[in-house]
């Protein structure tokens, strides 16, 4: 399965269900995982003032991010970190090829960061001239893939152990056929233990940073970023400018959240907290705005600030799991990237608030309580008002609105249409034409009309 | 303008309402027997956790595991138990690569995740947390009572940390583990292959 390159989820997401096996594979794989998470929260029973507090700390931090951003700039100085500001994504590129190249740096190790991705860090480095390697196992395979991860916590979801072993076989030359996943992630950690030795320099992301104290927190399972910093002098730390929180103090509200919602695991393996450079060692934290700044003017979609990247939307996220994260053609895919994604660029991801049925799912599992539906629902509306709507999409609406002012006609079309479906041939309702019968049975005809029954039982009822 | 001096007027120059931060003193979970709570959750995630005697009682229950027994190249920052490897010595962490076991400090331990704070405060290269085979972490319960060395929650443990040296730290909970191929969960993925708590009373 290659990359997806158009913008259009319904075009992308067809491409994705023509294998069906697969797809229900997908789906499945997701919900265990929703449900590992269901579980977690049900193992604490302040789940929900957890999520009350975490949305609190957030919507506050929002409220006065300058002053945090100021005072988390002088604190980690005072530590020795050096700090940078980066507007746009160019400039973040920028400045880390600038810390590279006084170093001489050839060979670089990366650790999962959505934010890199973000501003396409890897094919501007490699065009320089160094060598980016992905440590975490999902993001390495979908490297040597020359894909982009499709999901923001398990980048390699869409992939079977029998794809991963082609890739391998191909690229690190393990066993053709060997599918297994432990001999699989043994030849990764061997390939990926010599790439670690020989870095010049460590870049990671950023899951928290502390304004009081003016340190950093990363957390992984594998210990990839911890690996990665712990052996070059140089510690690159790239973060979005939402990623900060008061204090050092508010971790313990959302390191208890973030691991349980992303993958139902009480704490994610390692939780580094990094303060300053080690003895002798640089640490150069970047902090970039890259359109963030613009979401905090707008009372609609604020809230999606809030995001901890945790992926618990994605993956109970109906849409997403039936669609595969490549379909969303964005680094962020899911319901929080159906929001994100359009607010910067209209143009190319205007299908994506149409990728959700509306059930609020999303929303229900959001650790920091995201509004996720609400504002999917009201990007709709602007896509309209832009008049960025295919016609498919405006020309049937026009129609029903037209239907549904004459409500004689309603109930005259309504009882043709049960006709229809009760008694036409398969064929004639199963086509093309027809996309809510793609991959799901219509529903049952029912024998009388809603209208029908309640005129029936008005009738009943009436005092004699 | 410097990006800057761009981004705090971006940042500044919004109409947001204030909302005030919630109280981090609320009725947070306890458990009745939080020593075997952590036991179980540590287990839950492919760590091991045993009491022992003294420094005498750590050496005997090391010398049970076999990737102990079998290890060439070890690392102890533990009082009274040797390694054949000195930190202090080493210059360049990258020559830890083939270390097969490390022995290293804890300061407590949390029951609700399973997890160990750990400190560079007494690991000269912070590296020999992720870079051996095979990890045991070791909580001195000076009192006698491995309680006293095992918070409830996240939020009591951040009451006792403070922040005044320069200092790298992490809550470690078990092994180094991915579940990336088909969601098969692997331990050992890049850095230690087993970890081991010791409650030294
Ligand atoms: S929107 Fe909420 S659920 Fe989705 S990734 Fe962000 S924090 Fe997690």
């Amino acid at each position: 399965m290659s990359s997806t390159t158009s913008f259009d989820h319904p075009t992308n997401a067809k491409k994705f269900n023509q294998d069906q096996a697969r797809t229900h594979w997908h789906d499945s794989a997701l919900w265990f995982i929703r449900e590992k998470r269901d579980r977690m929260a049900k193992s604490l029973p302040e789940w929900e003032t957890l999520r009350e507090c975490a949305s609190q700390i957030k919507a506050h931090t929002i409220s006065k991010l300058a002053d945090y951003l100021e005072e988390f700039e002088k604190n980690a100085k005072a530590r020795g970190a050096t700090v940078h500001w980066a507007k746009d994504a160019d400039e973040h590129n920028r400045i880390v090829l600038e810390i590279l190249r006084k170093h001489e740096a050839e060979r670089i190790v990366k650790s999962k960061s959505m934010l890199t991705e973000e501003c396409h860090l890897n094919p501007f480095l490699e065009q320089n001239g160094i060598e980016v390697v992905d440590t975490d196992l999902g993001e390495r395979i979908v490297q040597l893939r020359q894909e982009g991860p499709s999901h923001i916590v398990m980048p390699a979801i869409h992939l079977k152990k029998e794809d991963v072993s082609d890739t391998f076989h191909e690229h690190l030359h393990t066993e053709a056929g060997n599918c297994n996943p432990d001999y699989l992630t043994e030849s990764a950690r061997q390939h990926l233990r010599n790439k670690f030795m020989q870095a010049d320099v460590g870049i990671t992301g950023v899951n928290f940073a502390l304004a009081d104290t003016g340190g950093i927190v990363v957390c992984t399972n594998e210990g990839n970023a911890d690996l990665g910093v712990s052996l070059p002098n140089v510690h690159i730390a790239c973060m979005g400018i939402e990623k900060l929180i008061p204090s050092v103090d508010h971790l313990s509200i959302f390191l208890r959240l973030l691991a349980r919602s992303a993958t139902g695991q009480p704490i994610t393996t390692y939780s580094s907290h990094f303060h300053g450079p080690r003895e002798g060692g640089e640490l150069h934290i970047i902090l970039v705005d890259n359109g963030r700044s613009n979401l905090m003017n707008s009372d609609d979609y604020r809230n999606s600030l809030k995001c901890i990247r945790c992926g618990a939307c994605m993956n109970t996220c109906p849409v997403y799991r039936r669609s595969g994260g490549h379909s969303y053609a964005a680094t962020v895919p899911g319901p929080i990237g159906s929001i994100l994604n359009p607010l910067r660029d209209a143009k190319h991801h205007k299908s994506l608030p149409f990728a959700c049925t509306l059930c609020g799912s999303c929303s229900d599992v959001c650790p920091v309580q995201i509004n996720l539906h609400e504002q999917l629902l009201t990007l709709r509306t602007e896509v309209k008002n832009q008049n960025q709507l295919p016609i498919s999409k405006t020309m049937p609406m026009r129609i029903t609105s037209w239907v549904f002012q004459r409500p004689k006609l309603y109930a005259w079309l309504g009882s043709v249409g049960k006709f229809f479906l009760r008694n036409l041939p398969r064929f004639m309702i199963y086509n093309a034409l027809n996309p809510w019968g793609k991959n799901r049975e219509m529903p049952e005809a029912p024998a009388e009309s809603f209208r029908q029954q309640y005129a029936k039982r008005a009738k009943k009822n009436k005092p004699q | 303008m410097s990006s800057k001096e761009q981004i705090l007027k971006a940042v500044r120059n919004q109409l947001v309402p204030s909302v005030d931060l919630p109280s981090l003193q609320q009725d947070w979970i306890q458990y009745d027997d939080a020593v075997s709570h952590f036991g179980d959750v540590l287990a839950a995630v492919g760590g091991t956790a045993v009491v022992v005697e003294g420094v005498d009682g750590l050496a005997e229950a090391l010398n049970d595991l076999p990737v102990y027994v079998e290890a060439k190249k070890t690392v102890s920052c533990i009082d009274g138990l040797m390694g054949n490897v000195d930190l202090d010595r080493v210059d360049d962490p990258h020559t830890l690569e083939d270390v097969d076991f490390a022995v290293l400090p804890g300061e407590f331990a949390v029951a609700e995740n399973g997890a160990v704070w750990v400190t560079d405060a007494a690991i000269r290269h912070r590296v020999a947390l992720f870079i051996p085979q095979h990890v045991g972490l070791v909580l001195h319960c000076p009192s006698g009572q491995v309680e006293d060395v095992i918070v409830n929650n996240l939020a009591e443990a951040y009451q006792k940390l403070s922040w005044q040296a320069n200092q790298f730290g992490c809550f470690v909970s078990g092994p180094s583990k991915t579940a990336d191929i088909e969601q098969s969960l692997v331990i050992g993925a890049h850095g230690a292959r087993s970890l081991h708590v010791f409650f030294v009373l």
